[in-house]
């Protein structure tokens, strides 16, 4: 019986020949992933566990990220707490901010992660790690000290489920509106549990920071997992930071999937999700003319120079509305110097619009700019849950970078497609 | 066994609903357990008494991977949760945190708020003393009963060091009996 690539990726790090759906395996676990909420919290159950120090395979990669720089005394302990136990710990890979960024970007961008590894991560993103073939998953912090201490952990072999992306996306639309149209489709919960396989030649076409969209999307849908099979273009990324690169992980011809869903992306418009929920969508035009007090360009989800080249382009010689304030988070240093080197940044400011410095802080309404009671925020983040950004009484819609853009500059959700571009 | 009244929620209650991010700096049990279900419900610690059971839809705990959130349940005494399904990451807290959970499909429409709920873990049943009705869920693979009676992951890898990289070398060891791959 052939496998999937997560029950492949499970079989090899347990030394099994062959794993299947609902069994239960102790696995090595390659890379384990914090930050600044993540470092404090294994502290207790580190200390309790015993180990005192990291397991020796283990590569361990610190990005404090959710609260930078400290907008409280109690961030910058935990951020003072952060640095000094990387110091302690020994870990090799410390991002101080102003040298990483968001850190699901940071592992993706600096090379941690590798086809077939697993990585675990206190925080749920760390699906996008799929973008590379990685089996990434989110752990809360006793898990994660437990594969920071032992170097390996229970997992249950997850069912897969296979989508298969064709056609071609028409002007405007991206990896956002296919994720936000996937979950219109499967919801938050019909995926709980299971592991996701993005195929196809749609799939084949999409770049690195696409996929990184998609599998970073694709928790909210409740997969433990989604993987991609990377290509010429992540292999080429991944080739210049990693001396050996492991060949992608691919399915057996006959491995078993619990289903496989086909999904025409040329049909697919582009998508905005209504409050409370990101697997609200609607087509743009549903929501259309809603005043938005506030569009935010950002996130782990889309903060990359593909999300903010799209919205530049859009927002070249215009101001954002007068009704409306634009914060624009690149997700890393490095995005924000390319996007500098590429007069992107310059575009932003001269529309009108905030640059803030990578970090979590908008999307997680931590800081950087909260909304009030009764405010509208179009948001490219990926949670638009009751409070998440600010109020309780305020509105979230999520949508891609051009609806972003579109929506800043008409003071409302708009259709990119109906803007005149301007270069 | 676990005997509490339960209080009931939707489905896809999420976890910044059941512990806000404006919370996520603190790990402190005491704090921590100050605001559970906060923005689900506000006056929930009110209401809620050590011991008690919470019942919800589909997709309990969906959202982020915070901790807290089985946390902050389980520090202020809630006896279990049961859930038509979870969310993944929130069912291994739960777990790690020794906050006892079950999931079974329609189990939410089977109980009222107010009733007076029993759970049978090791077997799967609950029993719904004010309907006098009776339910079999799926019972908890068993390696899961073992860390919840253990008091929680941590104590449970520090009773079975066998599991620890420097005695078994990594190797690696499939738990499951219950499963076999055919």
């Amino acid at each position: 019986m052939g496998m999937t690539i997560v029950e492949k990726i499970l079989a090899r790090n347990s030394s099994q020949e062959i794993v299947c759906p609902g069994q239960i395996v102790e696995a090595r676990v390659d890379v384990v992933m914090l930050h600044d909420i993540g470092t404090p919290g294994i502290q207790r159950p580190f200390r309790e566990l015993g180990t005192g120090k990291i397991a020796s395979h283990v590569r361990c990669v610190i990005v404090p990220d959710h609260y930078v720089p400290a907008p409280t005394v109690q961030a910058a302990e935990n951020l003072k707490l952060t640095r000094e136990w990387a110091e302690t710990m020994g870990v090799e890979y410390y991002y101080e901010p102003g040298r990483g960024g968001i850190s699901h970007q940071i592992m993706i961008e600096q090379g941690h992660c590798l086809p077939g590894q697993i990585i675990v991560a206190p925080d749920s993103h760390a699906t996008t790690y799929g973008a590379c073939g990685a089996l990434g998953t989110g752990l809360g912090v006793t898990d994660t000290a437990i594969a920071f201490g032992t170097g390996q952990l229970w997992f249950q072999v997850p069912e897969t489920v296979k989508i298969e992306l064709t056609g071609e996306l028409g002007p405007y639309v991206s990896a956002k509106d296919i994720a936000l149209y996937l979950l219109s489709l499967f919801g938050e919960d019909k995926l709980i549990y299971k592991a996701i396989e993005i195929a196809g030649p749609a799939a084949d076409r999409l770049t690195f920071d696409s996929h990184a969209c998609i599998a970073n999307m694709a928790l909210e849908m409740g997969v433990k997992t989604c993987l991609f099979i990377p290509g010429e273009e992540t292999l080429a990324r991944l080739r210049q930071l990693r001396q050996r690169v492991p060949d992608p992980v691919r399915p057996d011809a006959d491995a078993h999937y619990e289903s496989i869903v086909s999904i025409d992306v040329s049909l697919i418009p582009p998508m905005v999700a209504t409050p409370h929920s990101p697997s609200n969508g609607k087509q743009v035009s549903e929501v259309a003319g809603i005043h938005v007090h506030q569009a935010f360009l950002g996130s782990c989800t889309n903060g990359r120079v593909e999300d903010l080249r799209v919205a530049a382009r859009l927002m070249k010689g215009h101001s954002v509305h007068s009704g409306t304030r634009m914060i624009v988070t690149p997700a890393s240093q490095e995005t924000y110097k390319q996007a500098i080197e590429e007069g992107l940044i310059r575009i932003f400011l001269d529309a009108g619009a905030l640059v803030t410095n990578p970090g979590c802080g908008v999307c997680i309404g931590g800081h950087l700019g909260l909304i009030a009671k009764d405010e509208v925020c179009i948001s490219a983040s990926n949670r638009n849950f009751m409070g998440r950004m600010g109020s309780r009484q305020g509105q979230i819609y999520l949508a891609s970078p051009a609806v972003v853009a579109a929506s800043a500059l008409a003071g409302e959700i708009a259709d990119p497609r109906l803007l005149k571009e301007n270069c | 066994m676990i005997r509490g009244r339960a209080w009931k929620y939707g489905k896809n209650i999420d976890t910044d609903a059941i512990y806000p991010a404006r919370y996520l700096v603190y790990f402190e049990p005491a704090e921590v357990a100050k605001h559970a279900m906060e923005d689900v419900d506000p006056d929930f610690l009110n209401k809620a008494k050590p011991g008690d059971i919470l019942v919800a839809e589909t997709n309990f705990g969906t959202g982020s991977a915070r901790e807290q959130a089985a946390m902050t349940l389980k520090f202020a005494g809630i006896g279990a949760v049961l859930a038509d399904s979870f969310n993944r990451c929130f069912y291994r807290n739960a777990i790690n945190n020794a906050l006892p959970v079950l999931a079974s499909r329609g189990i939410s429409e089977q109980i009222d708020e107010g009733d007076d709920i029993e759970i049978d873990l090791e077997h799967g049943r609950i029993f719904n003393y004010t309907s006098g009705r009776g339910f079999q869920a799926t019972p908890m693979p068993e390696l899961l009963q073992r860390i919840i009676s253990a008091n929680g992951a941590i104590a449970y890898y520090r009773a079975h060091p066998a599991t620890l990289p420097d005695a078994a070398e990594l190797t690696g060891t499939a738990l499951g009996e219950e499963v076999r791959c055919e």
